[in-house]
């Protein structure tokens, strides 16, 4: 079996004496798509980001794409430029347009040449059709066009994993479609990924596993049709019937 | 110590924070040596000027000139502590001043109690400063007049202060609303008002009022010093203030405005009641931030000759005898403006803490 | 509408009342204190010293307008170095208070603290006091480093005596500030077409500072200093800063600097967290995104309210009249007192500030417009 891209072995966090993840085991293969979910506080945000080290871990091994994560400075910025965030806040910086803020990173980590760099941006502001936007600021796109250039922004370092961290929680809900519309053409391109979302229509659609967690711990993890129509734990349930009651 | 009792130790909780906080890292490390080396060179021997080998209390200034250059002569503020609080008011009566002083220290403690923020506040306002008047002028109610030209120290700083925001703030407020109006004579006015005062230097005011206001007027009318000064001190405020106001109305969403036409509202009735209440509930913070920064400019009035706090420790020390204190005369003054504007800085943040969710308090303050 | 026509009118008929009311007041007034009007009064013969002067030399013979000019140079100089001083002072304890080391944010939140809530006045004598009556005559005078006297007359400094090469060496200044312009030109278009990094920002720094380096060596360096030296009752020789000067600068640029670490400090935490988080993610090094991301952003939040600060350090210096500075509202009050000429006195003083005000107003709004964020369009 080939080596997982991601897998954290045993890892727990604390803030402060507050335990938020207790000894979570994931093993991620390549090319998989993983969706994340639980109630609020279950820790799912802060253990994707552990992976591109955004949050530090207290006990356990993490490796990424052969590479352990340490306080070594070096690795863990050679894992971010493998692993391409999409925040749940856009964070686009505001200072530039859609196409610098793609341009930014490949000019500045992986040196390429301006030009290089701009026609690769345009080709993936196209994939995430919105082109013609490219030279407004974020300050004039709407939030649902923002996400987009926030979803290109991190395939334009060409990553081997593609982490998401509540992408449409911030959206109007007009606005959902579009960006969930990107990522199953993304899915469906092969990317990797790790998505901590509340739509369960993608997850049904596009997940290979659906992880679910709640206080810290993995609770189940288990392909879609089997947790939609059959959840082994009481709580899992109970979170169901919360989240597609409505 | 052994290599094992100090292994302990370095894990016991003070360490750790001591390790975080101070050593984290090798430029920090070196950082706090040096901030650590610099405190120990400065401040036992500041201590033991300031506290254990100072001179509190000397009839006259012989014990003082003795200890010069090793214990700081408090003796001098002792001596002097009546002349700095009251100025030349007259002695028996000191406890006008004092109540009056009082008052004010009331009236702003009442002002800042987000419970009596209504109309009816402008009437304590007004019932206090009456009550001032009359125990510092006297002349009624079996009361000895005192004339304001005997008015000094501390007492008149806060005069200064009160009566200069008590009169700025309504012009102030009209001038906010000048500034926006649509009639471009009253716009030009008010514009032209606050620019040129907010332009210039209060003491091309100070001068102004003390030297020209004579001259506009006819001969024979006079106007004491003190009004004179209080006039400029207001004038300025008034510029001042009037921006923050402007502030506050311009944050006030525009549906609001809409929605008071809407309902037909003529102007005043619609600033009276929908605009200056929201506008000036959320520029308190900046208000306070203002006054702050007028009540340490009060002390500019030394320049025009007017006797408030900082005058009259100037004046103590032209006696022969405390002559050379001036290190201790004006650290005390220091003390006693860092008390009342480190307090209101504080109410200050915590106001807008409180008002503004998310707001970085207090970090833009005008000089 | 006719309402506000008779607004205004009112307005200005009452404005005009006024104004011709204290006009011919002042007239009359002015009349009877046999004091002429106008500005015929700068053509005449000053008749007092000035104890500093900038740049421009004067004797109690020139010209009120000349001493009017003397007093212009040197509020410059007070407020030019004080800004700079202020700035960089400023900029430390902003970052200070930001720095994760304890001691550190807690010295300079304790800095920041105390020097605002503390009139400037009462610093300034504070200074003034420990210079004029604290330090020791120049007999015993203090010398922390070698030809620097500290005294009651002032800060006595050894000074470069004037050399041909020093006009070389500002030429190659000049040159070595073009170089690294092209430099940088250079390094960008590099960039753009084969994708490497340009050099730091120390190859900036060493064209700027080598260039005249390189000049003064290559002269032999020739280094004579003027030392001030004991003659008498006071030093002779280098330069002095008087007691005034160096009271008034140090208070101006320690008052002002704690208002400038507070605009830094708001500035850096303005930006938003997820802005650190963003560049984290892509991969950007922590120098690079503070470049890139972090400070253009921080700076557009900086630098109107510095600008402001700036404008008020000016204002202040005005108070140079209380501690015996002659700067110009110091001599527009000697001269109004000595010719009685106090409008126009003070007209001077209010026109010179309200100029400098405009147009430091004028520049932060140039600012604005130019580098605000585009905001929504739609």
């Amino acid at each position: 079996m080939p080596e997982p891209i991601i897998r954290l072995q045993g890892v727990s966090k604390w803030f402060g004496t507050f335990q938020v993840l207790k000894e979570i085991d994931l093993e991620v293969a390549r090319g998989e798509r993983i969706v994340v979910c639980g109630p609020s506080g279950s820790g799912k945000s802060t253990m994707i980001r552990l992976i591109n080290r955004l949050e530090t871990h207290q006990q356990g091994r993490i490796v990424v794409d052969g590479i352990e994560l340490t306080d070594d400075l070096k690795a863990i910025e050679a894992t971010r430029a493998e692993v391409g965030m999409v925040f749940q806040s856009f964070n686009l910086f505001p200072h530039l347009t859609a196409l610098e803020n793609l341009t930014l990173a490949p000019v500045w980590v992986r040196r390429t040449p301006r030009k290089e760099a701009e026609a690769l941006a345009m080709q993936l502001l196209e994939r995430v059709h919105i082109a013609e936007q490219a030279r407004k600021y974020p300050a004039q796109l709407s939030g649902g066009q923002q996400q987009r250039v926030a979803i290109a922004r991190a395939l334009a370092m060409r990553p081997k994993v593609m982490l998401f961290d509540e992408p449409t929680s911030a959206l109007d809900p007009e606005m959902i479609k579009e960006v969930l519309d990107v990522m199953v053409e993304l899915a469906g391109e092969g990317m990797t990924m790790v998505v901590v979302t509340h739509e369960m229509g993608f997850a049904r659609t596009v997940a290979d596993r659906v992880v679910f967690m709640d206080h810290g711990e993995i609770v189940e993890a288990a392909p879609p049709q089997e947790f939609f129509a059959a959840p082994k734990s009481e709580r899992a349930r109970l979170f169901l019937s919360q989240i597609l009651g409505h | 110590m052994s290599t094992a009792a100090l292994a302990k130790t370095w894990s016991d909780p003070v360490f750790p924070w001591l390790r975080a906080n101070l050593f984290s890292s090798w430029p920090n490390a070196i950082l706090s040596m040096l901030a650590l080396w610099l405190l120990w060179r400065t401040l036992p021997p500041f201590l033991d000027w300031a506290f254990l080998d100072a001179v509190w209390s000397a009839p006259d200034s012989g014990a003082c000139r003795a200890a010069r250059g090793e214990g700081a002569c408090w003796a001098f503020i002792a001596e002097k502590h009546r002349f700095i609080l009251f100025g030349t008011y007259p002695y028996e009566e000191h406890w006008r001043p004092g109540l009056a002083i009082l008052v004010m220290l009331a009236l702003y403690a009442v002002s800042a109690l987000r419970r009596f923020w209504r109309p009816r506040l402008a009437l304590y306002w007004v019932a206090g400063l009456a009550l001032i008047g009359v125990l510092m002028w006297g002349g009624v109610f079996g009361l000895r007049y005192v004339e304001n030209e005997r008015w000094g120290g501390l007492m008149l700083t806060l005069l200064l202060a009160t009566f200069g925001l008590a009169a700025a703030f309504p012009l102030a407020v009209l001038l906010a609303l000048g500034r926006r109006s649509a009639m471009p004579v009253v716009r030009g006015f008010c514009v032209g008002y606050i620019e040129l005062i907010r332009g210039v230097p209060l003491i091309s005011l100070l001068f102004m009022a003390s030297v020209m206001l004579p001259l506009f007027l006819p001969a024979g009318v006079t106007v004491d010093k003190l009004l004179r000064a209080q006039i400029a001190m207001i004038m300025f405020a008034a510029a001042y203030l009037a921006e923050v106001v402007r502030g506050g109305l311009q944050s006030i969403p525009h549906g609001q405005y809409e929605a008071a036409d809407a309902l037909g509202l003529p102007y005043w009735r619609k600033t009276l009641l929908v605009v200056l209440p929201q506008a000036l509930r959320v520029s308190i913070p900046p208000l306070v931030n203002t006054f702050i920064a007028f009540f340490k400019d009060t002390s500019l009035v030394v320049i025009i000759g007017l006797f408030d706090l900082l005058t009259s420790i100037k004046v103590s020390l032209q006696e022969p005898a405390w002559t050379g204190f001036g290190v201790e005369a004006y650290l005390f003054a220091s003390l006693v403006y860092f008390a009342f504007c480190t307090t209101m800085s504080r109410y200050s943040q915590r106001l807008e803490h409180d008002l503004t969710p998310g707001a970085r308090a207090g970090a833009l303050r005008d000089a | 509408m006719n309402r506000r026509l008779a607004y205004q009118a009112g307005l200005l008929a009452a404005a005009g009342l006024v104004l011709w009311f204290f006009v011919s007041n002042t007239a009359r007034n002015l009349e009877a204190l046999r004091v002429a009007s106008g500005f015929g009064f700068l053509g005449r013969e000053a008749g007092f010293e000035i104890g500093e002067t900038t740049f421009i030399a004067f004797s109690a013979a020139d010209t009120y307008l000349r001493a009017f000019g003397v007093g212009l140079a040197n509020t410059f100089r007070v407020a030019l170095l004080g800004i700079v001083v202020a700035t960089v002072l400023g900029t430390l304890i902003g970052l200070g208070r930001l720095s994760s080391n304890w001691l550190v944010a807690r010295l300079a939140a304790l800095y920041v603290e105390v020097m605002r809530n503390i009139p400037l006045l009462v610093q300034l004598f504070f200074w003034y006091a420990i210079i004029a009556e604290n330090l020791p005559g120049p007999r015993e005078a203090l010398s922390p480093l070698a030809g620097v006297f500290l005294s009651n007359r002032g800060i006595a400094l050894p000074v470069p005596a004037p050399h041909p090469a020093y006009g070389w060496m500002l030429a190659a200044l000049l040159a070595g500030v073009v170089a690294a312009i092209l430099v940088a030109r250079w390094a960008r278009a590099r960039q753009a077409a084969t994708g490497a990094p340009p050099p730091g920002a120390w190859l900036g720094f060493a064209l700027v500072l080598g260039t005249p380096l390189a000049v003064f060596l290559a002269s032999g360096a020739p280094l004579a200093w003027d030392r001030p030296e004991l003659a008498g009752f006071n030093f002779q020789g280098g330069a002095t800063l008087t007691p005034e000067f160096a009271a008034l600068l140090t208070g101006l640029a320690t008052y002002t600097a704690a208002f400038v670490a507070e605009i830094v400090r708001a500035g850096v935490l303005a930006v938003d967290k997820g802005q650190f988080e963003a560049a984290d993610s892509l991969g950007l090094p922590r120098r690079r995104a503070m470049q890139l991301v972090i400070l253009p952003q921080a700076l557009r939040l900086i630098v109107p309210p510095m600008t402001s600060q700036y404008l008020n350090l000016t204002k202040n210096s005005s108070l140079a009249v209380a501690i015996g500075y002659p700067d110009l509202v110091s001599i527009a009050n000697t001269t109004m007192n000595q010719t009685g000429q106090a409008i126009e006195g003070i007209a001077i003083i209010m026109l010179v500030y309200l100029t400098i005000s405009l147009s430091i107003s004028a520049f932060m709004n140039w600012y604005n417009r130019r580098v605000a964020l585009r905001g929504a369009s739609r």
